[in-house]
């Protein structure tokens, strides 16, 4: 369809449509950019692209990384042209888009460690001294999947190999045992 | 302002609506600035607004800290500051500074009145409060960019051109979420304070007049 036979305005545009492609008829045709539209538009991006960002970061905080900063433009407030809000809504863009990233790569690894670790219970003597900590799967807790042999050396001569997992974190009373025998240690210049 | 008795809301003043100069409004939406006026002077705070502080402490977690810019005031807070050019993580947005404050500290600590008022109000509803020496104050608030040539009073050099600012009739008293200039800080010889909410997109009006009752509140009590 090209057009002619609609009435209205769909004709006026096609009609104007060689004149635009000519810039210095810009200004005959009337066509002013609403900057201050655009502006408001971008404005919108950056507000959403902080609020991805802020979810992000929160996901990840404790399990890794995440690229979160996007310095500022200015050093006092003021209202940002289109090229500054541009290149700020750029820069979100790119931070959430590092971060997603990085979350993606953190669970990858996670994963990878719960394989891991299904294969250690699984055969734990083709996985000899190997441990996993909650941490690296992205858990809570300070606890450890660790492969070793029962009753010590007479386990690795017999092949009577395990894992053993830790009973978590150590209780403040125990650090506190461990801080002052350290202490006590030093006074007496072992 | 004086504290006609009519113009109350309960037994504090009613919040006055400040203005935003046109052109920024226009780019701004949603932007404005109220404030209430109390007969308050600085000094040590009383005991039960240091129990306030420290009740708000029990209640403020690491993780609600890091949860903090996902909630929808502090989050409007932070977009603003990415729209006016500032960095959130540098300049830190009022409550996002405290929260920080608390975790470092142990603790909200007491920086007497009416620094404490303020900091219970802004815990509680998000919204970024400000105080001003409400006598040097010349007419009504308003938000506006600095005009060529203006700067703040006690600071050596011009503001840029286009710098938002605070100010009242005549001339500028800091600069939006910034430094106040000379002599419209509340200090000791202040009688009257000026407690002024900024409120951007996102953040609900009821918000703001919630926090500057507070506010006023405390300040009144005190």
């Amino acid at each position: 369809m090209d057009g002619r036979g609609d009435s209205g305005g769909s004709l006026i545009t096609l009609s104007l449509m060689p004149a635009l492609l000519r810039q210095e008829d810009f200004g005959g045709l009337e066509v002013a950019v609403d900057e201050r539209r655009a502006r408001r538009q971008l404005r919108q991006q950056i507000a959403r692209l902080e609020a991805e960002l802020a979810g992000l970061f929160g996901e990840a905080f404790g399990h890794t990384e995440v690229p979160h900063r996007v310095e500022a433009i200015s050093a006092q407030p003021r209202v940002l042209d289109l090229g500054e809000l541009e290149a700020l809504r750029d820069e979100l863009a790119d931070r959430v888009a590092e971060a997603r990233q990085a979350l993606v790569e953190r669970r990858r690894a996670e994963e990878e460690m719960q394989a891991l670790v299904e294969q250690m219970l699984a055969a734990p003597q083709d996985f000899k001294w190997v441990r996993i900590s909650r941490e690296e799967l992205g858990l809570p807790g300070c606890g450890h999947w660790h492969s070793r042999p029962r009753l010590g050396p007479i386990g690795m001569l017999m092949g009577w190999w395990r894992v053993k997992v830790s009973s978590g974190c150590p209780l403040p009373g125990r650090l506190a045992a461990v801080e002052h025998e350290a202490e006590a240690r030093g006074e007496a210049g072992i | 302002m004086s504290a006609d008795p009519a113009n109350r809301m309960g037994w504090v003043p009613a919040p006055q609506q400040g203005w935003v100069a046109p052109h920024i409004a226009s780019e701004f939406p949603g932007l404005g600035i109220a404030w209430v006026e109390v007969d308050a002077k600085p000094g040590r705070s009383p005991h039960p607004v240091r129990r306030r502080l420290r009740d708000l402490s029990d209640r403020t977690y690491g993780a609600q800290a890091i949860r903090l810019r996902e909630r929808p005031i502090p989050w409007a807070y932070r977009v603003f500051y990415r729209q006016i050019g500032l960095d959130p993580d540098r300049t830190r947005t009022a409550i996002e500074q405290l929260t920080l404050e608390r975790l470092e500290d142990g603790g909200f600590r007491t920086h007497g009145l009416p620094a404490d008022a303020l900091n219970i109000a802004i815990v509680e509803t998000g919204v970024a409060l400000r105080a001003f020496d409400a006598e040097a104050i010349e007419g009504r608030l308003c938000i506006r960019d600095s005009a060529p040539g203006e700067s703040l009073a006690g600071a050596p050099a011009e503001l840029a051109k286009g710098t938002l600012t605070i100010a009242d009739e005549t001339r500028p008293l800091g600069l939006l979420f910034g430094a106040t200039g000379e002599g419209f800080a509340v200090e000791r010889g202040t009688r009257r304070i000026a407690v002024a909410a900024v409120q951007v997109k996102g953040v609900p009006q009821i918000a703001v007049e919630e926090a500057l009752w507070m506010a006023a509140a405390t300040l009144e009590a005190a």
